[in-house]
């Protein structure tokens, strides 16, 4: 991991201080600078990288921090912050069942742990422990296994009591009431939340420092490549841009940009819903989540409860779902949480989702030399930012995954060596 | 919420009455023993996942219980019109 407070990026972007609000609180704040630049595209770049998300930011930071790799351009078609990174429910954890996912997402947690100093820009990241609620017999040994393979792993997990889980998050139903009543629950106290939006601004000040182009309002609309069949540039609204080697961070539109290159990935899209409440006093110390009844929930720093729904039934681009959708895990949670019958929601919105087979990611090259992949994160990449940008592009950089990345490659759907976490959590989505 | 057009009940259904069923036109490989990997890994896992005029199958669940082929654009989700017939390929 690259040291605390690169002095490379403080030299670059006058590193955010107490003492510096403290010299602009003097001034009048006017002397607050933009946090990027705003580049036209070179001709030519060592790595280009498709999406402007946390992935793809991720990636550029560490390619340009870690690798030695500085000719990186970063192409987003719309604004830094406006797809799924700035439309996820923000929650971090490490408590998946396979080894694969652990070594992945455990490896993102500790990043996580020191991310704020290592970008120098507060992510806001709050430890504040993640239950995951079991409803049903089944639900319950699911769980346990969780926790035990977890711990196995050296990952933080506990099964939780209904009654450990009531003193933890103390609005929970968990009377015999509710359809679904609460019979038990996991627990991961180092999981929490960040604040979505400065991690992708953080990335990609820091990555920009570094001399990584950020370039927004850049749609990518075509892949060439040579006689060899290798990348040899991608067409965009600004222009044809020379690269050896691309990579695909696009999720809910990896499918379409891999078509360009004439693939077809084992991904469909999905709308995936969430929605925000009106502010309220803080009552939700935690996050709690439930597969069965498909609801998630935390409260916002400014008191919003943050809820996220079950993914759509039908594929789509269109950034909206059903609205019987967000109406069940509203009622599923007014079941678990009484208090909330009479809280009105404020806003609701929907991210396009690449849902994989096995509902892990895809990691890796593909078959057309120079073109490689970070998608199919699916409902859940928000968590991995840190871990999939830096083992991605030592990845890039060695022109082979790294160890931890191996398995996650396009050839599991051949060899069917899958990463199965949809049946592992019994998880619809 | 969709309103999808049943073929086979002639009339524009919700949504919750339906359930999908996936990429219209994926045939299982005729002889099962004789197709290579790279087939059964598109047949199983490859999907066009397209961004605009779809065919996918969908299944009346809660009407007549009947398959059809819808087309939809994905990009507004707009139904397109629907016919029956599961086997043939679009």
């Amino acid at each position: 991991m690259i040291a605390a407070h690169d002095p490379r990026i403080l030299r670059a972007m006058r590193g955010f201080s107490f003492g510096r609000i403290l010299r602009e609180s003097f001034s009048g704040h006017t002397g607050w600078t933009r946090q990027w630049r705003s580049p036209e595209p070179q001709r030519a770049y060592d790595v280009v990288i498709v999406g402007g998300g946390g992935h793809g930011l991720a990636t550029a930071y560490h390619l340009a921090a870690e690798q030695g790799v500085r000719r990186v351009a970063v192409l987003e078609k719309g604004w830094i912050g406006g797809g799924n990174s700035g439309r996820n429910t923000t929650i971090v954890r490490s408590n998946y069942l396979f080894e694969e996912s652990e070594a992945l997402y455990e490896h993102s947690l500790k990043l996580w742990e020191g991310l704020s100093r290592t970008l120098n820009y507060n992510v806001m990241y709050s430890p504040r422990g993640v239950m995951a609620l079991g409803h049903t017999e089944s639900d319950v040994q699911i769980i346990r296994r969780h926790v035990h393979a977890n711990r196995l792993a050296g990952i933080d997990a506990d099964f939780l009591t209904p009654a450990q889980a009531k003193a933890l998050c103390p609005i929970l139903d968990v009377s015999q009431a509710p359809r679904y009543p609460v019979l038990g629950a996991s627990w991961q106290g180092r999981g929490g939340v960040a604040r979505h939006d400065a991690v992708v601004w953080g990335y990609a000040r820091a990555a920009d420092a570094l001399g990584v182009d950020v370039i927004e309002n850049c749609e990518v609309t075509g892949v060439r490549r040579d006689a060899a069949g290798a990348v040899s540039a991608v067409e965009t609204t600004r222009g044809a841009i020379s690269t050896r080697m691309l990579a695909l961070v696009a999720a809910g539109h990896s499918s379409v940009l891999a078509g360009m290159a004439g693939l077809r990935l084992p991904i469909e899209s999905f709308p995936l819903q969430a929605l925000v409440s009106e502010p309220v006093k803080p009552i939700m110390p935690c996050v709690v989540m439930s597969n069965t009844i498909d609801a998630y929930m935390s409260q916002s720093d400014k008191g919003e409860l943050v809820i996220g729904a079950a993914a759509d039934v039908y594929p789509s681009y269109a950034q909206r779902g059903s609205f019987h959708v967000t109406g069940a895990t509203l009622d599923s949670l007014c079941e678990l949480f009484p208090c909330l019958r009479r809280l009105r929601m404020m806003r609701c919105w929907a991210g396009i989702v690449d849902i994989t087979p096995d509902r892990s990611p895809i990691l890796g090259p593909t078959d057309v030399p120079g073109l490689w992949l970070n998608c199919g994160w699916g409902t859940g990449g928000f968590k991995a930012i840190p871990g999939s940008g830096q083992l991605f592009a030592a990845s890039l950089a060695q022109g082979a995954p790294h160890p931890v990345l191996a398995p996650f490659g396009l050839d599991r759907f051949r060899t069917g060596r899958l990463i199965d976490e949809a049946t592992a959590a019994a998880v619809s989505h | 919420m969709l309103l999808i057009p049943c073929p086979h009940c002639r009339q524009s259904r919700p949504e919750r009455e339906f359930r999908h069923c996936g990429e219209a036109g994926l045939l299982r490989p005729v002889d099962p023993a004789a197709a290579s990997d790279r087939e059964w890994t598109d047949y199983l896992f490859a999907r066009t996942n397209p961004k605009g005029e779809s065919q996918e199958r969908w299944r009346h669940v809660h009407g007549c219980g009947r398959f059809f082929v819808l087309r939809r654009d994905t990009r507004e989700d707009a139904c397109v019109t629907s016919r029956a017939g599961v086997e043939e390929a679009p």
